[in-house]
């Protein structure tokens, strides 16, 4: 089950997801760039369980442009409650660049490092947090390089005898 | 600078405040001539890896510790952003290289689950049984690398012996020892071979042997249990807090296990214990990892004699490779070979959440799909991640020898912490 929430409601949302349906496990923050989500459209056939069937109409040539996205971050905490049944959650917040959303460390401790992970690697900011600094990349390493618009081998390569 | 002390969430919490992860050197300390400043790392034998720890000591004692880590990120994520689906199960199992089995099925899992497929019994059988090998191998290299530490050497050598059996079979069924690549969406790569059925069923046999064994070395040696026991100590509800999961959450008294509490695979229809122990200690990780082998071997041994009959891989042309054969016969199989070999199959647009029970806890994986041949954003949930997130925590009142105990218990693989 997928909860969008406002990001400004975003800490109220966790306090009664944690407090009073006692979801008091957070497994995972994940944030997720959606830069250029929809631009082109995806063309081809579907291996779904309809799709099998390779004279029909969707099966196969069939283009299409997955859904657009309200913003162009989203970042996903992952709940779970430590109970019978093992019920779990996502929370999810839209996010502009720039944009910052409140940080979950007072209620689940274990979002430090989840959280310094999604600022580093995607450069969403959390407000509030108490060390929120590089932890994977270098201190003084320079863009985020899970954004979409962050080039693959983006790293510059020395060589010896140059000045 | 002003410190703002945080309430902790629960009263007799130990989580540091205000840095959850980080354990601040006492204000009166702070001035003093005494504290001394130790890089544990990040070369280190007894960190598993390249992991970097910045110690205050005041003689002996451990009054401050930040954990320093990312010395090994690879960008496994960014790089399988850029794979199709079925060439990026390559990536997941060298994330973490000791349970690599777990990684592959958590994704292969994901997929499955946005391609709403289908799998034969005779592969959720299969991965079950060489997930749960997986598992003993992983806590081999534990206890082995783990008893080195703390000075039992010749340990070391026992469990190798029976991980070289495990890595054995694993060879027998796809040919690589490690990393083996042998789930694929649908299924398995290939039959089960003829022959690995006894030999397993050899390694069955043997392995309570080899648990006795060790346990008869280190249960009642006396150095071992002044090492552990009362080291390291992990509260219920700080390790809840600090998102712990697997052998370290049932090590504090938690009844919790994801194969139990929500079940997949073949676990519904197995019969095994979950061990729980109450003190949160270095000696109750010890003694969890142990039952655990125990309980693997016993859920090997039910799944070779309840192993199906059947295909091994779902029969679906447009996900699964056709059989080499029909490709010199059947246009429409070359078709589909080919199609899938060079583009790549594609997965309809969503977002899943997988988890599975890893050995060192709750390994997740998040994926997003456009509905293209490549995933658009890959995450993984590494549980030693979290685990490492606790050295602060379980590190109040240590010693710095009692330092390389906590860390070895914590059962971190570099690899899939940095990713």
């Amino acid at each position: 089950m997928t909860l969008v929430v406002d990001p400004a409601r975003l800490v109220d949302a966790c306090t009664y997801l944690r407090d009073e349906e006692g979801f008091d496990f957070l497994s995972d923050i994940t944030p997720v760039d959606y830069l250029g989500w929809g631009e082109r459209e995806v063309a081809g056939y579907y291996g779904t369980a309809s799709g099998r069937d390779i004279d029909a109409l969707s099966a196969q040539g069939y283009a299409r442009t997955p859904e657009p996205k309200p913003a162009r971050f989203a970042v996903n905490y992952h709940l779970m409650a430590i109970r019978p049944g093992a019920p779990v959650v996502r929370v999810q917040v839209w996010l502009e660049d720039g944009q910052s959303v409140a940080s979950v460390v007072p209620l689940w401790p274990t979002a430090d490092w989840h959280e310094r992970e999604a600022f580093d690697l995607m450069g969403i900011r959390f407000d509030g947090h108490p060390n929120l600094s590089r932890i994977i990349m270098e201190d003084d390493w320079e863009g985020h390089p899970l954004r979409k618009d962050y080039p693959l081998g983006g790293e510059p390569v020395r060589f010896s005898g140059e000045e | 600078m002003a410190v703002t002390q945080r309430p902790p969430i629960y009263s007799g919490s130990m989580i540091p405040s205000p840095i959850p992860t980080v354990l601040e050197v006492p204000p009166e300390l702070r001035e003093s001539e005494d504290i001394l400043q130790v890089n544990f790392g990040p070369n280190h034998p007894s960190t598993h890896g390249v992991l970097r720890l910045v110690v205050d000591l005041e003689g002996e004692r451990v009054v401050g510790i930040r954990a320093v880590i990312g010395y090994l990120h690879t960008g496994f994520e960014k790089n399988m952003e850029q794979k199709t689906w079925w060439k990026a199960i390559t990536y997941p199992e060298r994330i973490d290289y000791v349970s690599f089995q777990y990684n592959e099925l958590v994704f292969v899992l994901a997929i499955e689950k946005l391609l709403a497929m289908e799998v034969p019994p005779k592969a959720t059988w299969m991965r079950t049984l060489l997930c749960e090998l997986t598992r003993i191998h992983s806590h081999l290299i534990w206890l082995g690398t783990g008893a080195l530490e703390l000075g039992a050497i010749s340990l070391l050598w026992y469990c190798f012996r029976e991980r070289d059996q495990i890595l054995d079979l694993f060879e027998m069924v796809c040919g690589a020892r490690m990393h083996t690549r042998y789930f694929q969406a649908g299924g398995l790569a290939e039959d089960i071979p003829r022959g690995f059925y006894p030999e397993c069923r050899k390694f069955v046999e043997w392995m309570p042997k080899a648990i006795d064994d060790y346990e008869a070395m280190l249960s009642r040696n006396e150095i071992w249990l002044e090492r552990t026991q009362g080291i390291g100590p992990l509260s219920a509800e700080d390790a809840i807090a600090l998102g712990q999961s697997g052998p370290m959450l049932r090590a504090s008294g938690v009844d919790w296990d994801l194969r139990r509490d929500k079940p997949y695979l073949a676990y519904p229809d197995l019969d095994f214990r979950v061990p729980v122990y109450p003190n949160g200690d270095v000696y109750d990780r010890y003694r969890v990892r142990m039952d655990e082998m125990r309980e693997s071997t016993r859920i090997v041994e039910q799944c070779l004699e309840g192993m199906p009959e059947g295909p091994w891989i779902a029969d679906d042309r447009k996900v699964v490779l056709p059989p080499r054969h029909e490709l010199h016969t059947s246009m429409e199989s070359l078709i589909h070979h080919f199609k899938i070999v060079t583009e790549g199959y594609r997965v309809p647009e969503g977002e899943v959440y997988v988890t599975v029970e890893s050995p060192r806890g709750e390994l997740g994986c998040y994926v997003v799909s456009d509905g293209g041949p490549k995933p658009w954003r890959v995450k993984f949930r590494a549980p030693s991640f979290a685990c490492l997130e606790a050295t602060a925590t379980c590190m109040t009142n240590a010693l710095i020898a009692d330092l390389i105990a906590i860390v070895g218990s914590l059962d971190s693989v570099m690899g899939e912490v940095d990713r």
